[in-house]
């Protein structure tokens, strides 16, 4: 069943852009963050890189301000595109030494929400609750995502993403060494 | 009781040989006597001025284990108040940050000024005449000082002042914070992490530049690959490269970097159109400064420890990081990053972007030293491996960056603290 409701508020801003009728269902959407977060579990990343605009960006805004902006907030990651694809490389070599040997992650990704559309940029959020397993501790991050999706030729592709958490703190985690 | 069974440290300077007793990352009554001998007697990084910038600001935090809330009253002072109502204990301040007049237990409503004065007691008839309102006022620790905006408070009301106990270690805190003309800032946002370590691990990771080139040599591959020049290796400084004992346990290592650095010096990853404003505001410094002061503060990376747990490390950014042991196996750390007030909105996001690249949990760095520092902790289980060595260039003079001379200052003055009340204890008993 697809959700009416989800397809219609979009609101102003779409004129331009994507209009109300060219906005991906709630599960188009979730296809396509579902077989993300299984790549981004395999380890598959290259593939992942695929999935992204030639712009993208991926962001984590820091606990104390997930509606900060990067240029004036101290985020704990905020990658332009040339990052996140030497993030990805480096995931992949041997240096990284947080993710050697790799972590185990498990993602669950739910409460998907079509919001609407911004020029060409179609705004989604979704829900996420991600396992890292390793020496033996279970770490949860907990939170919601932001994309901006746009839809080409190939079909949607990230523009940006930002991992918003929930957790007041990176404790007992330390660190976010995957792509969350 | 055989004496070496009971010693952390073993410093032996004729011979080269410098050894930490594993038992000190472990120990739970080692732990027990450093929040004792150390965290109750050495000042503590609380905050920054910048934090708290008009009357009525406040930040709530926890400092040396207890939570704490930095205050600027009406009357414009900055204070340190212990976050516990006088009367039964509960926490007066439950927000992280913002502007209050008064603080005002939920409890049973007593009420504070901003300066921490009792103002208001429900049904204060009830009380003696005994009952005072003013010696019912926030406490506070027993000494708090600013140093160039630094804030610190001590425990421990014998202690020697701020000035004083940070030794050496102002004239680094001075090339930080001449950095601006109208002072520096702490900017939004703070880094809230851990680690599954004892907390001297990260004092020593975070000045320990032999480490640099295994653990992050993945964020020197980052660098060549956008187009930053190595010089040899990162460490390679012609004109100013020096690991220095500060005094009082704080010790620094300054040097040459490859990496750009937001004050003014600029690497071609910064975009040619940069380079003019960044020459401009270099000439700046030479006009402030002359120019060997202002190569200092510009081209130089410092990694600067101030005894016991507070870290500046300024370098392709500048990040203050503070932590404190939960467990002798697990830190919470803080970390913000530190920026001139008068920066314009263009720099100051290209410094918060040179900082990601390196420093923090998601940086490239970080989530590494992390990851060493948890993997030691783990190592320590094999209690039969007892000590740990930190001797790397005890007889090389002058020392280079790659020794552990800042560190063995560190444990020099760690030792003391531990064992003075002990000896002054055994001298008493004799
Ligand atoms: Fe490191």
């Amino acid at each position: 069943m697809e959700s009416t409701d989800d397809r219609t508020a979009s609101g102003e801003g779409t004129e331009s852009g994507v209009s109300a009728a060219q906005l991906p269902t709630r599960q188009e959407v979730e296809d396509f963050l579902y077989r993300e977060a299984g790549l981004l579990d395999e380890w598959r990343l290259e593939e992942w890189l695929e999935l992204l605009t030639d712009d993208a960006v991926y962001q984590v805004p820091p606990t104390d301000s997930p509606e900060g902006d990067a240029r004036n907030t101290l985020f704990i990651i905020a990658d332009d595109a040339v990052r996140i694809r030497s993030r990805v490389k480096q995931l992949l070599g041997k240096f990284a030494w947080a993710e050697n040997p790799h972590s185990r992650t498990r993602r669950m990704i739910a409460n998907v929400r079509v919001l609407g559309a911004e020029g060409d940029d179609i705004l989604v959020t979704a829900n996420f609750a991600v396992f890292r397993m390793r020496y033996e501790s279970v770490d949860t991050y907990i939170g919601h995502y932001s994309y901006k999706l746009i839809r080409g030729a190939e079909g949607l592709k990230i523009k940006e993403r930002r991992a918003i958490l929930d957790n007041e703190a990176l404790r007992p985690h330390g660190k976010i060494s995957f792509i969350l | 009781m055989d004496k070496s069974a009971e010693a952390f440290v073993i410093d032996d300077q004729e011979a080269g040989i410098f050894r930490v007793n594993r038992r000190a990352f472990t120990d739970a009554e080692c732990l027990e006597r450093e929040r004792r001998c150390i965290f109750d007697k050495c000042w503590i990084y609380a905050g920054h001025e910048s934090e708290v910038a008009h009357a009525g600001d406040f930040q709530s935090r926890n400092v040396a284990g207890r939570p704490m809330i930095l205050a600027r009253g009406d009357d414009g002072k900055v204070r340190v108040l212990l976050n516990t109502c006088t009367h039964r204990g509960a926490l007066v301040c439950r927000q992280k940050s913002g502007s209050a007049k008064t603080f005002q237990c939920p409890y049973h409503a007593w009420t504070y000024n901003s300066r921490g004065q009792l103002i208001g007691v429900p049904g204060e008839d009830a009380y003696s005449p005994a009952f005072k309102r003013d010696e019912f006022a926030l406490a506070q620790p027993a000494q708090v000082d600013n140093y160039r905006g630094f804030i610190f408070i001590c425990f421990d009301r014998a202690a020697d002042s701020l000035y004083d106990y940070l030794a050496g270690a102002k004239e680094y805190l001075d090339l930080v914070a001449d950095q601006s003309e109208l002072g520096m800032k702490v900017v939004a946002g703070v880094q809230a992490y851990s680690a599954r370590a004892n907390w001297k691990l990260l004092v020593e990771n975070s000045y320990d530049g032999y480490h640099g080139l295994p653990t992050h040599q993945r964020y020197f591959g980052f660098l060549s690959d956008i187009g930053v020049e190595m010089r040899g290796n990162n460490l390679g400084a012609p004109r100013q490269q020096r690991v220095v004992d500060l005094g009082n346990g704080h010790a620094v290592l300054e040097y040459q970097s490859a990496w750009g650095r937001p004050i003014a010096h600029w690497v071609p990853s910064f975009g040619e159109h940069r380079k003019a404003h960044f020459e401009q505001m270099r000439r700046r410094f030479d006009e402030r400064f002359g120019a060997d002061r202002a190569y200092r503060i510009c081209e130089t990376s410092r990694n600067l420890g101030i005894f016991p747990n507070l870290v500046i490390n300024d370098i392709m950014a500048i990040t203050i990081r503070t932590f404190y042991p939960v467990a002798s196996d697990y830190m919470e750390v803080n970390a913000w990053a530190l920026a001139p007030k008068d920066e314009s909105a263009e720099d100051s996001a290209l410094r918060l972007d040179n900082f990601l690249t390196f420093l923090g949990p998601g940086g490239f760095a970080t989530p590494d030293d992390v990851e060493m520092l948890e993997s030691c902790q783990r190592g320590f289980a094999n209690r039969e491996v007892a000590w740990s060595d930190i001797s790397r260039g005890m007889k090389r003079e002058p020392p280079a960056l790659t020794d552990e001379l800042q560190m063995r200052a560190f444990w020099r003055r760690w030792n003391q603290l531990m064992i003075e009340p002990q000896a002054a204890r055994a001298r008493r008993a004799a």
